[in-house]
């Protein structure tokens, strides 16, 4: 997956250093040097660029091309990340290949539909694999970056701080989707769960919503983690007894009555909630869950609220 | 001046107003009366400061005197309590972004990009400004050119540090500040770090520095102020502050064997301080002559002044002098 990912991007640059190199004519230009490793970096003098040739920058070239090129960025942070590798693309999978083998024979009722369980897993471990990249990768990355001072030194450049929002954010929805789309997939090819086209249009829907919400949650509570090394024992602290309550793990059908509403107080339940829904209905009225997201929409913009109270760009211990 | 015989006379008046206006005054950063409380406690007791165009300007103070919270103001990401500042002629609070296009920062404590290489990293700011300097002239700028394609994260610190300084660099801002950046640095890595901060100033960028080695402020500044428990003790040049070039001097030797401090010269013996060890100190403010009659009074005797230093204050008994409570302020 990283590793396709990464070859595309290289494949992809190549190519636009080629026709950058092209329409130049022969002068070498900034950005060519990674196509001749040989010269490499050995740019002793100063590079002639005609700025009539050079390509603009991406705040020059306008706000989408500025969000595409965070989003850019943001994307290749995450893919090289080897904490959020395992957790957002092999944890996942891991949980299904082990939910689905080991307890995949059973059954269980969703929304009054008795269901296998390899059935009943693939909505749930949909759901908290959005979780894990939105929530608990932005907790961590975000109170990280803020700390070690890189927020600061981007919020020193002319990049709108919304900017730099929409393009984390816009990053997380990507990498949910193509999460989502890989667990599907699996889902249909190793245990032949087939989603019908308005649930997967709904799962789609709620996966969107969700890792929006998801994300505003994951700053809101990267304001509260003071060091870096808190991040990952509140993340777990507040993820874990989720996943339990919340029908991800366990299906809520068999919880107790008090156990389901304590869930249902929080939004891992309502992602978790709509997937599986959404997993077991064909016609697209039936198969979105409009309290659930709205539910999660309103955790969403309470938690957007509280950054724009709290949030900071500094790091906590900054001194006088 | 080329003239289009089409225009109308009647523009031309207008014309020299604009330039004349940033030549009468050339003041990059300009302080009046700034003050920063939090809660109850001052950090910045009401300051003044004006940094001009092209001079690399170091600010030193101990920790806990105001200077970072001075230089976060500058750099807009604290708001003033009180008073009037000006950075390229804007408040840097809540400035616009264009005025971002034309500072660049190295923070005192910032690390690198998660996950990018140098040439990454350098890509990644270069998007935010609308008129960068090309990626691979900042890297040699820098001389970072070797290291262009490794994670930024594996640099040794003082290459991380010129990583800083070229990210800093690479919006080609008329302004750059720079928060103690060569902390942590071995000594071949300081002198390199130096190269590039004169650089700098080759290139016509003025300079904010602030730094807690003198040496380095010797070095690099034009100018040097002094901050200490929130106000400005002194400023001037590295060879003027705090009246360095007319305070005294201090002249050291070990007595001669045999000698008592009695049996010096009657111009200097009254003066004269002792350690204890055989070695003594002169503070003087006429040197030449003091030494004059130290080395005749010797000769005379048939000595030999072993151990014989005269010693102008550094800029470092200056500065202690200056940011030490409790000593009187000359």
């Amino acid at each position: 997956m990283y590793f396709l990912l990464s070859y595309l991007l290289r494949k992809w640059r190549e190519r636009r250093d080629h026709a950058l190199r092209l329409s130049v004519g022969s002068s070498p230009v900034a950005g060519a040097s990674e196509a001749s490793p040989a010269t490499a970096g050995r740019a002793s003098a100063p590079r002639v660029v005609d700025p009539e040739v050079a390509r603009p920058s991406a705040a020059a070239r306008g706000t989408v091309a500025l969000l595409a090129h965070q989003v850019r960025y943001d994307l290749l942070t995450s893919l090289r990340n080897p904490r959020a590798r395992f957790f957002t693309f092999f944890f996942p999978i891991v949980l299904l290949v082990v939910f689905t083998g080991v307890f995949g024979n059973g059954h269980t009722v969703v929304d009054g539909v008795r269901v296998d369980l390899s059935r009943f897993y693939v909505p749930g471990i949909l759901a908290m694999s959005i979780v894990v990249a939105a929530y608990a990768n932005l907790v961590i990355s975000i109170s990280s970056l803020r700390e070690t001072g890189v927020l600061k030194r981007r919020r020193a450049t002319p990049v709108s701080p919304a900017m730099l929002v929409a393009g984390q954010a816009i990053a997380t929805v990507v990498v949910a989707l193509v999460m989502g789309t890989l667990l599907l997939l699996i889902a249909k090819l190793a245990y032949g769960v087939d989603m019908s086209p308005a649930g997967l249009a709904a799962m789609g829907i709620t996966a969107v919503v969700g890792t929006l919400a998801f994300a505003c949650i994951g700053y809101a509570v990267s304001i509260l983690v003071g060091s870096p090394d808190a991040a990952q024992p509140i993340v777990q602290a507040t993820m874990l007894p989720l996943w339990f309550v919340s029908g991800v793990f366990i299906p809520t059908a068999t919880l107790s009555a008090t156990l389901r509403s304590v869930g249902s107080l929080f939004p891992v339940e309502h992602i978790a909630d709509g997937m599986h829904l959404a997993s077991v209905r064909s016609s697209l009225g039936t198969a979105i869950s409009v309290n659930d997201l709205l539910a999660l929409a309103a955790w969403g913009v309470a938690a957007a609220l509280f950054c724009a109270w709290r949030f900071s760009w500094l790091p906590s211990t900054a001194t006088a | 001046m080329l003239t289009n015989s089409f225009d109308p006379p009647v523009a031309q008046p207008l014309r020299p107003s604009s330039p004349s206006v940033s030549n009468r005054n050339d003041a990059v950063i300009s302080i009046r009366g700034l003050r920063k409380r939090y809660g109850d406690t001052e950090a910045v007791r009401g300051i003044d400061l004006e940094v001009h165009r092209g001079e690399i300007f170091a600010f030193l103070g101990p920790n806990g005197a105001g200077k970072t919270t001075t230089v976060e103001i500058l750099e807009g990401f604290r708001q003033a309590s009180e008073g009037i500042v000006e950075v390229l002629g804007t408040n840097p609070w809540r400035a616009p972004s264009g005025w971002r296009e034309r500072i660049g920062l190295v923070l005192q404590e910032s690390q690198a990009e998660p996950g990018l290489t140098v040439r990454e990293c350098l890509e990644l700011y270069a998007g935010y400004y609308r008129s960068p300097r090309p990626v691979d002239e900042t890297l040699a700028l820098v001389d970072l050119g070797e290291q262009a394609d490794q994670r930024a994260t594996a640099l040794s610190g003082g290459q991380r540090r010129r990583l800083d300084v070229a990210l800093a660099l690479i919006g080609d801002p008329e302004l750059i500040f720079l928060d103690e950046p060569t902390t942590g640095f071995d000594p071949s890595a300081r002198r390199a770090a130096w190269k590039v901060i004169g650089g700098l100033r080759d290139l016509g960028k003025t300079v904010f520095l602030t730094t807690h080695y003198m040496e380095e402020a010797e070095r690099l500044a034009d100018r040097i102020a002094v901050i200490a428990a929130g106000e400005i003790v002194a400023e001037g040049t590295p060879q003027t502050l705090g009246g360095r070039q007319v305070g005294g001097a201090r002249i050291t030797f070990a007595l001669p064997n045999g000698t008592a401090i009695e049996d010096l010269p009657a111009s200097v013996g009254d003066r004269i301080q002792d350690d204890g060890a055989g070695a003594v100190a002169l503070p003087t403010t006429t040197v030449a002559a003091d030494l004059h009659a130290l080395s005749g009074w010797a000769l005379g005797w048939g000595f030999e002044l072993e151990d014989l230093e005269v010693r102008r204050p550094t800029l470092e008994d200056v500065y202690l002098k200056l940011t030490t409570p409790n000593e009187p302020r000359s």
